[in-house]
């Protein structure tokens, strides 16, 4: 993938100052200020760096595995007597979900950059893998900040990291979760700006964060909007992908944005109820605000406080949401709904019963979504899912639920 | 000029260093603010910051976080801040400015927050999370009021960006001591002399000297590079091994005495 192609979407660039509407900017302590304008630049002369392009998609076809495929799912379509459902399968990747992507582009960065120390945050812990695993390749220092309680709902994964060589550092302060491993690598990465290179995993951060991660994510709407003229001959009617901090979706969208007949739907974390403090559905319930240096919709409190969230899945757990994400929600372009964590669960059994893939707990958020979007829509249309990871990781969590819900 | 930069002018032309104390409001409970400003007061500090507790303080190390993490369970909010403030510009005359993080400020709205700081009786704001960049409408609306926006310069901000601070800065430039999160060291690096040397070079603002300086000596050795120091975590720490509020109070006043004698 040349430069050029990867800027086929120009019009949707963030502008000078990293804005998406009111949306972005760079809300970051001085001392951090030469560092994002340092990878900016940075990245920057990568677009137009044949060696770059190439060493990126030798990476992504022999490493990760890509394209992965476009899978038609027969029977899910039989079943929910819609439109043919086809899958875009981020769960093939090697790691097991999309965030490798965008490892892969960053930690190339972080090298050509001359940055050999690199720190992440990770909520389900599939961030902080798709790390210490490239990390690893590359023969970089890693350190991955992780929240207490999601290192106790994700241990398989702390092993993974650990087992590659990266150092996981626990974190336990505030809720324990996602948002506070974001303000942990911030305070690393401020004490050590020198010889560190911050990877963040999802569009989130001060700019060039967002528009940076989701160019690297597009790889999976490129890959998928050919793949489905390939077979269908047109474009698909409808794409969904579940949104937390929102990389796969924006990854999956951002190739469509443009295609104003392909309708878009991100589906956020409904948690337990639409009460603040049971869910993550930042852009159904939040208002317009300030964190981890962008300005984006969160949800918080009317004093500004940061409220507390909850998600069954721990990659969703996360009280804002991709300063993008916030503009195409304002713009009306991306409609957002959500799912409960009992609908996630839902959404697990039926994509694992119909078609033999189990979907990680993210994912089944924007599988449930198709039971209502199915209906409304018709049998000569056709929809993409982005399938963003596998659910290997959250079988002790689902095994613990379903029995729960089976001995009650 | 704002009421801000005149007094710290006039200090500058007295030949006295400016001891710079923040506190974060609320902490350990709101009802116990106004008492250890008092003591700060009585200690000899020349300006206050009041600190606006925010659940994700970013660029504050773990004193801090746990102090406003503290204040918000004991209940404190921006307008309890703002009754703390308004009591305490009524009995003394010291400037007060508020320190705390974009969010809370932005929710509460810019320009009624100017217009209620300037009620209060407050000079100003720092805003850690808030550079040059992201400032232009809050800097309106700070102006507005007569009131100072703070800007802050690190070891590793380029003359440009300097040059950016001089023209926006009304009061003076809060100069971050070492690359790292707030927090009190026992000693700051070499490279803070040259730093603050070259920042002296740069500019003609007051140059207050803050993050890291734990004691009377670390102070005097920074305040000779600049027109004072600003000290937060050491006398939060202060406060937190203190066993009741009269003992806190005490404690205060004796270390920003100790700090004031130094410099």
């Amino acid at each position: 993938m040349d430069g050029q192609q990867m800027r086929t979407n120009a019009s949707h660039w963030p502008d000078e100052q990293g804005r998406f509407g009111q949306f972005g900017g760079k809300y970051v302590p001085e001392i951090l200020m030469p560092v994002i304008e340092e990878v900016e630049a940075a990245y920057r002369a990568t677009l137009d760096d044949k060696d770059f392009q190439k060493e990126l998609d030798d990476f992504h076809r022999e490493y990760t595995g890509r394209p992965n495929p476009l899978t038609f799912a027969d029977r899910l379509t039989v079943e929910l007597g819609g439109p043919k459902i086809y899958m875009k399968r981020e769960d093939l990747n090697h790691t097991g979900a999309h965030k490798i992507n965008n490892v892969i582009g960053q930690l190339l960065l972080a090298k050509r950059m001359g940055k050999k120390r690199i720190i992440a945050e990770t909520g389900a812990g599939q961030h902080g893998v798709a790390t210490a695993t490239f990390a690893a390749k590359l023969n970089l220092e890693c350190h991955v900040y992780m929240g207490e309680e999601d290192i106790r709902r994700q241990r398989l994964n702390v092993f993974r990291m650990r087992l590659m060589g990266a150092n996981v550092i626990p974190v336990s302060s505030g809720s324990k979760t996602l948002k506070d491993a974001i303000n942990e690598a911030i305070r690393d990465w401020v004490t050590n700006v020198e010889t560190t290179f911050y990877c963040i995993g999802s569009v989130v951060g001060p700019h060039p964060y967002p528009m940076m991660v989701r160019d690297f994510q597009a790889i999976i709407g490129r890959e998928a909007k050919a793949q489905h003229l390939a077979l269908e001959g047109r474009l698909p009617d409808a794409i969904l992908a579940c949104v937390g901090g929102g990389s796969n979706a924006m990854g999956m969208f951002f190739d469509f944005i443009d295609d104003k007949d392909v309708k878009i739907y991100g589906v956020e974390a409904g948690g337990r109820s639409g009460d603040i403090g049971d869910h993550a559905a930042t852009l159904t319930y939040g208002s317009p605000g300030v964190l981890h240096g962008m300005m984006t919709t969160l949800l918080q409190t009317n004093d500004g406080q940061i409220s507390d969230v909850h998600s069954v899945s721990a990659g969703l757990d996360y009280p804002g949401v991709g300063p993008e994400h916030a503009y195409l929600s304002e713009t009306g372009r991306v409609h957002y709904t959500s799912a409960t964590d009992a609908q996630a669960m839902e959404g697990i059994s039926l994509l694992s019963r119909t078609e033999g893939i189990i979907p990680a707990l993210e994912t089944a958020h924007a599988v449930y979504y198709l039971k209502e979007l199915a209906p409304k829509m018709s049998k000569d249309e056709s929809l993409i899912i982005c399938l963003s990871g596998r659910g290997d990781k959250d079988m002790e969590t689902v095994a613990a639920l379903m029995e729960k819900e089976i001995n009650s | 000029m704002t009421r801000l930069r005149s007094y710290l002018d006039s200090k500058r032309q007295g030949g006295d260093k400016i001891v710079s104390i923040y506190l974060t409001a609320g902490y350990p409970t709101p009802d116990c603010t106004p008492r250890l400003l008092d003591s700060i007061v009585k200690g000899g500090a020349d300006l206050i910051e009041l600190g606006v507790p925010f659940s994700d303080p970013m660029a504050d190390g773990p004193t801090i976080q746990e102090s406003s993490q503290k204040a918000l369970d004991a209940g404190i909010t921006l307008q309890g801040t703002l009754d703390i403030a308004s009591d305490f510009t009524k009995r003394h005359d010291i400037p007060l400015l508020l320190m705390g993080y974009c969010n809370p400020f932005q929710r509460f709205g810019w320009e009624k927050l100017a217009k209620a700081s300037a009620e209060a009786g407050a000079q100003g704001f720092i805003v850690p999370d808030l550079p040059p960049e992201e400032s232009a409408g809050v800097q309106a609306a700070v102006d507005a009021e007569g009131l100072s926006l703070t800007y802050l310069v690190s070891p590793n901000t380029p003359a440009e960006r300097v040059k950016i601070v001089n023209e926006k800065s009304t009061g003076f430039i809060y100069a971050v001591s070492l690359t790292g999160v707030t927090g009190a060291r026992e000693s700051l690096p070499e490279a803070t002399v040259a730093f603050l040397k070259r920042l002296r070079s740069q500019t003609d603002h007051p140059v207050l000297v803050g993050f890291g300086i734990s004691n009377p000596t670390t102070a005097k050795e920074m305040s000779e590079f600049g027109d004072g120091v600003i000290i937060g975590s050491a006398l939060i720490k202060r406060i937190s091994e203190s066993p009741d509020v009269d003992a806190a109070c005490k404690n205060v006043e004796e270390f920003v005495r100790s700090v004031k004698e130094a410099v």
